[in-house]
Formats: structure tokens, C-alpha cells, sequence
């Protein structure tokens, strides 16, 4: 049972999810260079945060280019989750293994912050332990975070549960103010049909450990855990 | 050609060489013989600070200062700024300037973990080009740091307008490493390969050293010794060279930065006493036309220069097109300590290594500028205590800064646990479960009244800084920016700022592990100099693995506000003075030396008491900012006694808003105020119960009978929160 954390050129992200699994959670974990083309090995892909490439052309979308992609195609056939975070989201959006695109945030400008987010589904691997409505800090850091997708398809999206997260304020409600990046529908997470495919634009691995959230939280372990119970179980959904 | 050799420095070449000497050795002696590598102004003065303490395991005059934390583990640190390509291309400026100085924590073999940046700009509430300018560092650095993933953990922003034109970029990078794996330069043996790592050789950035060793010009024709940044590549280098070196393939290695490979392959060999043979033709390029004196000059970015074992070099080979990076082979390390330059089979340049690195030392002269003429009049104190305040928690040096470190990715690493805005202090934990505190600071308006009080100033404020997370000082760089040195009263400033800085660190025992100094700044139409701005970068050690951290904000309702400290009347080079009279004079704040060390260990000690809720140094402002502050942070109210603290004054602009060092306010519980007190009393330091957190949402402030601040925290907020947004046009 083992997580590979997907190391582009550019990806610095990487030793802090590596850190997260192994130290925090005490998970088989391994970095695998983007050069690989097979993830047979392995039960579950992160694809990490940074900037792979650089960022160059436009973000997360070099990286679609790299042989480790037919890994991350055929796992995602087989129903094995890969979760993309932050760049990782950009990433899976451009390789179009998720809907919608991830423009400059309304800003301008990049963004470091904590972010309250609000669990809008269940119907994914890393939301499945959640209970919808139930509110998580985690920090947001991009320039591209902006998530975009015509309006009808945002509902149906949202129909089908595709939405996992969104951005709230104090009172777990949705606005312009709670919304940092001007995301369609104040959208942070999202999957694919089959809930195995997930990108989230906030940070889980820097929001696991109290001692690094402000609010003395660890919300980043809810989701990382119910990634691995669904490993561990052998289930899909 | 164009050489910044005076007549002097060229005869001596010449009679030293006793031969004609070529254009490329020229060249090469040119740049490292540059105010910029050379420190040949600012050398002798120098050796005045204190470089040695028990954790100084490297001190000045390398890449980086080293500093051991225990457990194997050390901290390495160093300064560098880009003010004078920041004020032509703010963005490639700033970038590259942050690009810079990681490259100099990676040469000596530690991996970057933190950036913070001391900036200075003109008044941006007159000045749309001070407003570009801050813009465009600010996304620089931002962009750079961001993609190469080290948080931007800290910094602190000036404005004066001394800085108009010229604005001043500082960055300072700090690396985490192991004592036994570092990588020293004198390690290089002959016979030793050099490789040339990294981004490829062209025109930009020639001659970048000498640019930033003379007075800038405003010719567009500069913009040309600006470098390109692509932090992707520096990414790339970061992580190979760490690769490298873990594998002990590296025996040494050097950075290009100032002076490219004129300056990288003479420091390279020369403290190993040996000497470099290489061939420019070997030079992986950007464009085929390049000559060889800009081979040599060229500043592009991203290279690194390694001296790597050749039994090793197929191991290092491999590592490098792992990553896809470029590099050449391009030359090695010879017994003989002279530097060999050829191009294909023709040597162009011969010059003997003590020759290029010993660039003869500059006697300048100083002279105390006659003494500026003090207005007799002080501004009086005014009546609307309340608006003055509100005046200055919007002015941009004082109001909120989160518009800048929200662009910084200041998270990444997973050690930030302090973060920017929270604590006087950013706080990153470290993996032997020690805790080190950063920061940084500079009083360009103090400095400029009295660079001595000022300089020693800056070090006081920082090291408050970190007492007010609860470390102690370990260690300090310094980066000293003026004028032209030619000019008398600016070296006279240069010398005072030096012996206020030795001063301070011998009051408090704290070594100065390694600095910059940067010349010739000064505005390019008026050519008045900046105002004296030497930036302190100091870092604190958290020696305890379960500390609790907290930031300033008030925490509860009741609480006491202690004070501890005594408030002179000091307004000269205030906020207050400048900001709301536009006067600049008077006394500036003078740092009691004799008690200050034990003031920092006291207060570092009470850090750790149970019962202490918050701790933050009276700064920028006064005493009323440094509670508006408390009360914003914390979103609670306070009310205060103004005739309740020690002063050696009773008006009340001066209790208010002078200055004065080492002062700190304290939240305490209730219970433990009396115990807090008496410790700190028995120490024989002042202090005095000021007043109490309050549920009532407003900061008021009585003296004699009368209440002259009643404002509410929401208000404060707003105005402190609001005016950089709003000087960016980011609210209208």
C-alpha cells in the first residue's frame, strides 16, 4: 500500500506532502520523478504543489507533457485516487483529466492565506469521511487559483457532487468577501465522475500539524486520512 | 574600453605584471577589484565588528555566515541587495537579487529556507514612479521566491523620499545544514574539474558589478546590466547541487553573481592556494558572437561554478541531466596560483590569483558634517491626540503590511509556525525541535540624524524583535547602503554606523557573521546621497522544544498591561515628527548599552512564564502605536494611565510617540502581575502597570484626568489595514 508523491521539475510541494504521509501519518510514501511512465506500483498518486516548469507557457500545463502522465492516466482508468493540490490541480485541469480551467486570480495578484472551506459533497475519495457542511481551515498559495467553468456545467457539477469544497467566511457562508481568487460557485475542490480524480487548490499537508495553523487546527489530516481509509479498505466508490 | 580603475589601480597593475596587460586580464581585474567584490572602501573599517561567539562556526568573508544550533544541525545566513538594477527594472532587479543571495546559502551547502526583504522607497503618497517601483519589487520577489518554493518569511518597509530614485532591494536567505557536510572553498585540489552549472552565457548583466560600483545615471543604456530571472532553472540548480553534494561530489563550489566567472573562478581556487587553467570556448553560451571579456563579465543568472573531484564528475554529470540542466566543463584547478584564461588555444589572460583578489585598500576620508541647524522650536504638542493617532497607523511605514506578505508565499517549507504580521518575529521550527526566530530592521530617519544612535538603534530594535518571541540573539549580517564614498560626510556616516553596530554587539555579545556594504546611492537628478541605511538581519535561537509562541495581539478581557522600560524624550527622526510635522531633527533615541543585554535576557526569560499572554517592542510610533497595534491584532480594547509609565518626561506628545528603546509592553495575567513585577524590578529594570485589556472594543488613554485617545478598534483597523491597499489603487 503505497502513495507516490509525483516530483516534476519545479514541484516544491513535494517534500512537504513526502513529510506529511511519512512523519505525521506514518504512510509508505515515495517521491517519483516525472520521468517514470508506470505507477503500477503504487495504490495512489499526489500530485504536488509548486510551480512545475516553472510555470512557463501556462501553469501545470508543460507537466502534462512528461511520461509520468500515462501513469497517472491509467490509474485514474482503474479507479486508483489521484489527488492534484494546487499546482497538482492546475495540472490534472490541463491534462484534462478534470473539467474547468484555473485562471489568474481576480487579484492579480498571488495569494497566501488561511481560507475557510465548507465540504459540499461526500461523493469523493478524499471528502468520503467528511460530513457535508462541516468547515476546515486551510492556507490557499497561488496566482492561478481561479477556478472557471461555464455556468450550466457548474450545475451540474454540483449535481453531481463533483463540487467538494467551497470557500466560506466566518459563518460557513458562501460571498464576494470569502471568495479570495473569484472562483466560479467560490469552488477550492473538485473531482472527476468517479470521485477517485481530485483537485483542491488549498494546502492539506500545510494545514496537518497544530503547531502550524494559527487556529491550532489540523484539518489537512481529515482529508489526507480519508484518502488513505479508501486505500486501505480496497473500496471505490 | 570602459574600465572603473582609478589611474593609480591601473599603474599598479601594470608595474605589478611588468608587462602590457591584456584587454581580458583588464577586464577581470576590473570586476573584482570593483567597490562591489573588492569592499575596498569599506574593508579596514570593517574588522571593527565582532565576528567571534561559541555558535560562529564561519564568520565574514564568505558566501555565508554559519552559526551551530546544536545537534549537528547549523544556520546559515547571509545579506545581499540589487538597489541599483531594482531601480531600473524593479521586477529583474528584485527577482534576481533574491536569486542572488540563495545561490550564496547554497554554495556553502545548505539547503534556503527562509527569504526576508528590507525594502525602501520614496513617499509613495506623492510618488506614482515610488509607487511603480514598490509594485513591481514587491512582484519580483514575490514570483521568484514563490516558484523556487523558500517562504518569504519576513521584512520591513521604509519610505523616505532619499529614496525616490534610488530605491534600496535587500534580501537575506537563510539555509538550514549539517556541520559535518558543509562545503568550504578552500577544499579545491589541483587537478580538480570545473563545471560551469546551470543557465547559459550572454549579454545581459555585463559588467553588473561595476554598474553597482558607481552613481547611477539614468541612462536607459543600464538597463542592459540588468539580469533575466528564471527562478525554474534556479529550482533545478538548488536541487541538484544538494544532490551533489550529499553524494560528496563536490569539493567546493561558488555562485556567479557580481563579476560572473572574472570574480567565480579566482574565489573559487584562490583560498585553497591554488589556481584555475580554463578555456572560454567550453562555455556553454547564449549567443555564438560572444567575445571573451563578456564571457568572463557576463552576469547572467543561475549559474553555479563547482569544483568537483574528477573521479566524480560522471556521478555529477548524471545528477545534472537528471534535472535537464545545462553545464560545461570548462576548465581545472592548477598548483600554480595564477588564473589561466584562454579561448581555444590562445591564452588571453595570465594573472597571478594575489594579484586579482588583494584589490589594494582605499583610505577614505571622513569629515563630521557641520552640524545641521536645529530648529529651536519643536513642533508643540497639538490636541487631537486621537486623529494623530489614526494619521499614523495609516501612514505606509507604520500601517499594516499584509498587502506585501500576502504575496508571499511565506508557508512552504512546512516551518513557518510565527508567521508574517503575527509576532515581531517570524518563528520557523527546526528538525533538532529547536525554534529559530528572524527578523530584520533599519531607521533610515534616525541614521540620518545621528548614524551612530541610529545604527546601534536598529540593531536594539532588532533584537527586541526576537525577546518578543522569546529568543535570544545568535547572530547578526548587516548590510550597509550610502552614498558615494568619495564624499567625506558620507563615509563620516559610513564610520559611525560601523562603530555604533560594534557597539551594540559588543553590549550584547553578539557576533556579526558576514554583511554587504553598497556605494553610490543617491538620486539621480539631485545627486543628494540616500539617507545612511544600514539593515540589520538578526536571528534568534528558541532553545527549548516545547516553547508555547504567541503573537502581540491581545488575548483577553482583564489582563494587565505592563510596561517595562522608560521613555526619554526622544521624537527625533519619530513618526511623529516626520509623519505628521514634517520635521526632521531633534533628538534622536540613544540605546542604554550597559543594561541592554540584560533587558533582552529578562524579557526572553518572562516569555516563558505562564501567565504572559503577549509581548511587543515599543518601535515605529511610540508607545500609543505599539498598543494600537496590540488591540487591532488581538481585536479587544485597552485603557491606559498615561501618568502611570516611567518616563523622563511628562508632556505628552513625547510619552506618546518618542521612541525611546528597549521598551516593551506586556499582557499578564492578573494573578501573576505582582510576581512579573517584582522579577523585573529585582533586575532593576523600570516598570509599571499601565492599564488593562478591555471588552469594550476601544483604546483610550487618560492623563490627568482628561481622556485624549478614546478610538475604536474597528476604526483603527480600518485605517491601518486600508492605506497600502489604497495607495496601490487597490481600493478606490
Amino acid at each position: 500500500m503505497t502513495v507516490a508523491v509525483v516530483r516534476f521539475p519545479g514541484s516544491n510541494c513535494d517534500l512537504d506532502t513526502l513529510y506529511v504521509l511519512k512523519r505525521v501519518l506514518n504512510t509508505d510514501v515515495q517521491l517519483v520523478w516525472h520521468q517514470e511512465r508506470s505507477l503500477e506500483s503504487y495504490e495512489a498518486a499526489i500530485l504536488p504543489g509548486g510551480f512545475s516548469y516553472g510555470d512557463y507557457l501556462r501553469a501545470g500545463a508543460i507537466a502534462t507533457q512528461s511520461p509520468i502522465m500515462k501513469g497517472i492516466r491509467d490509474m485514474a482508468r482503474k479507479g486508483k485516487p489521484v489527488l492534484g493540490i494546487c499546482n497538482g490541480f492546475q495540472i490534472l485541469v490541463e491534462a484534462g483529466l478534470l473539467p474547468g480551467a484555473l485562471l489568474r486570480n481576480s487579484s492579480l495578484r498571488f495569494m497566501c492565506q488561511w481560507t475557510m472551506l465548507r465540504v459540499e459533497s461526500t461523493a469523493s475519495v478524499i471528502t468520503r469521511r467528511l460530513e457535508v457542511g462541516r468547515v476546515l481551515r486551510m492556507p490557499i498559495a497561488h496566482n492561478e487559483g481561479r477556478y472557471f467553468l461555464p455556468e450550466n456545467q457548474i450545475e451540474e457539477l454540483d449535481r453531481r457532487g463533483q463540487i467538494l469544497l467551497r470557500y466560506v467566511n466566518n459563518q460557513g457562508l458562501c460571498n464576494d468577501e470569502s471568495n479570495p481568487n473569484g472562483s466560479c460557485s467560490s469552488i477550492a475542490a473538485i473531482c472527476d465522475r468517479t470521485g477517485n480524480i481530485i483537485g483542491m487548490m488549498p494546502h492539506p499537508e500545510r494545514a496537518s500539524e497544530k503547531i502550524l495553523s494559527p487556529f491550532h487546527s489540523d484539518d489537512g489530516l481529515l482529508i489526507f486520512r480519508s484518502l488513505l481509509s479508501q486505500i486501505q479498505g480496497g473500496m471505490t466508490l | 574600453m570602459f574600465l572603473s580603475l582609478t589611474r593609480d589601480e591601473k599603474a599598479l597593475v601594470q608595474r605589478q605584471l611588468g608587462r602590457k596587460v591584456t584587454p581580458l586580464e583588464w577586464s577581470i581585474i576590473d570586476a573584482e577589484w570593483s567597490e562591489h567584490c573588492s569592499y575596498k572602501s569599506s574593508k579596514s573599517l570593517l574588522k571593527e565588528l565582532p565576528t567571534k561567539g561559541a555558535r560562529v562556526l564561519l564568520g565574514p568573508g564568505f558566501d555565508a555566515g554559519v552559526l551551530d544550533v546544536g545537534d549537528g544541525y547549523v544556520v546559515t545566513i547571509h545579506v545581499e541587495s540589487h538597489n541599483h538594477p531594482s531601480a531600473i527594472d524593479p521586477y529583474g532587479g528584485a527577482a534576481t537579487g533574491v536569486g542572488g543571495v540563495l545561490r550564496d546559502i547554497l554554495s556553502i551547502g545548505s539547503r534556503p529556507i527562509a527569504l526576508l526583504d528590507p525594502l525602501r522607497f520614496g513617499d509613495v503618497t506623492k510618488s506614482g514612479h515610488s509607487r511603480w517601483l514598490m509594485k513591481n519589487v514587491i512582484r519580483g520577489i514575490a514570483e521568484y521566491g514563490n516558484c523556487v518554493g523558500i517562504p518569504t518569511v519576513g521584512g520591513e518597509i521604509e519610505f523616505d523620499s532619499s529614496f525616490e530614485s534610488n530605491c534600496l532591494v535587500d534580501v537575506a536567505c537563510v539555509g538550514l545544514g549539517q556541520a559535518d557536510t558543509l562545503v568550504y572553498s578552500q577544499n579545491g585540489r589541483p587537478g580538480d574539474q570545473l563545471m560551469l552549472v546551470g543557465g547559459s552565457t550572454g549579454r545581459d548583466g555585463i559588467r553588473g558589478a561595476t554598474f553597482a560600483s558607481r552613481n547611477l545615471t539614468g541612462n536607459e543604456k543600464d538597463r542592459a546590466a540588468v539580469q533575466v530571472p528564471d527562478p525554474f532553472t534556479e529550482k533545478l540548480i538548488i536541487e541538484a547541487t544538494l544532490e551533489a553534494k550529499e553524494a560528496g561530489a563536490l569539493r567546493a563550489m561558488k555562485d556567479l553573481g557580481g563579476g560572473g566567472l572574472a570574480c567565480a573562478v579566482p574565489e573559487a581556487v584562490s583560498s585553497g592556494n591554488c589556481g584555475a587553467d580554463i578555456d572560454l570556448s567550453l562555455v556553454h553560451v547564449r549567443e555564438s558572437d560572444l567575445i571573451a571579456e563578456e564571457v568572463m563579465a557576463s552576469e547572467s543568472q543561475e549559474r553555479m561554478l563547482y569544483v568537483v573531484d574528477p573521479k566524480r564528475t560522471r556521478h555529477v554529470e548524471q545528477i545534472l541531466q537528471r534535472y535537464g540542466l545545462p553545464y560545461s566543463t570548462i576548465g581545472h584547478v592548477i598548483k600554480q596560483k595564477v588564473i589561466k584564461v584562454r579561448k581555444s588555444e590562445k591564452l588571453l589572460a595570465n594573472l597571478p590569483v594575489d594579484l586579482v583578489v588583494q584589490a589594494p585598500l582605499l583610505q577614505r576620508r571622513s569629515l563630521k558634517p557641520k552640524s545641521r541647524r536645529v530648529q529651536l522650536d519643536p513642533p508643540r504638542s497639538p490636541t487631537n491626540m486621537g486623529e494623530i493617532v489614526l494619521q499614523l497607523l495609516a501612514s505606509p511605514s507604520i500601517a499594516s503590511k499584509s498587502w506585501v506578505y500576502g504575496q508571499y508565499d511565506h508557508e512552504v517549507g512546512v516551518r513557518t509556525i510565527l508567521k508574517p504580521g503575527a509576532a515581531d518575529a517570524s518563528v520557523l521550527r527546526l528538525p533538532n525541535g529547536k525554534f529559530l526566530a528572524l527578523t530584520c530592521d533599519g531607521n533610515s530617519k534616525h541614521c540620518s540624524i545621528s548614524p551612530g544612535l541610529g545604527a546601534e538603534g536598529s540593531l536594539a530594535e532588532a533584537c527586541r524583535n526576537l525577546a518578543c518571541v522569546g529568543a535570544l540573539p545568535i547572530g547578526m549580517v548587516d548590510h550597509l547602503q550610502f552614498g558615494d564614498p568619495g564624499d567625506h560626510e558620507v563615509f563620516w556616516s559610513f564610520q559611525q554606523t560601523v562603530r555604533g553596530l560594534s557597539r551594540y554587539c559588543r553590549a550584547i555579545d553578539l557576533p556579526c557573521v558576514g554583511g554587504k556594504v553598497s556605494f553610490y546611492n543617491e538620486d539621480s537628478d539631485t545627486k543628494i546621497a540616500i539617507k545612511p541605511s544600514p539593515v540589520v538581519v538578526v536571528v534568534g535561537l528558541i532553545d527549548n522544544k516545547a516553547p508555547k509562541l504567541f503573537g502581540f495581539g491581545l488575548k483577553e478581557v482583564g489582563d494587565a498591561l505592563i510596561i517595562v522600560g522608560s521613555t526619554a524624550p526622544e521624537l527625533g527622526g519619530s513618526e511623529y515628527y516626520e509623519q505628521i510635522h514634517g520635521f526632521s531633527g531633534g533628538k534622536v533615541p540613544k540605546v542604554d548599552l550597559r543594561n541592554e543585554r540584560k533587558r533582552i535576557e529578562n524579557i526572553v526569560k518572562i516569555y516563558r512564564e505562564p501567565g504572559i499572554k503577549s509581548v511587543h517592542d515599543c518601535s515605529k510610533g511610540g508607545l500609543i502605536v505599539t498598543l494600537a497595534e496590540m488591540c487591532i491584532e488581538g481585536g479587544l480594547g485597552a485603557s491606559v494611565e498615561a501618568e502611570q509609565i516611567p518616563a523622563k518626561t511628562r508632556q505628552i506628545d513625547e510619552l506618546l510617540f518618542s521612541e525611546s528603546h528597549g521598551r516593551f509592553i506586556l499582557e499578564v495575567n492578573r494573578k501573576m502581575v505582582k510576581k512579573i513585577m517584582k522579577s523585573l524590578e529585582d533586575q532593576g529594570l523600570p516598570v509599571a502597570c499601565i492599564g488593562q485589556v478591555d471588552d469594550g472594543s476601544h483604546l483610550r488613554l487618560k492623563y490627568g484626568g482628561k481622556t485624549l485617545v478614546d478610538l475604536s478598534v474597528p476604526e483603527m483597523k480600518q485605517r491601518w489595514a486600508e492605506a497600502i491597499p489604497r495607495l496601490m489603487g487597490d481600493i478606490v
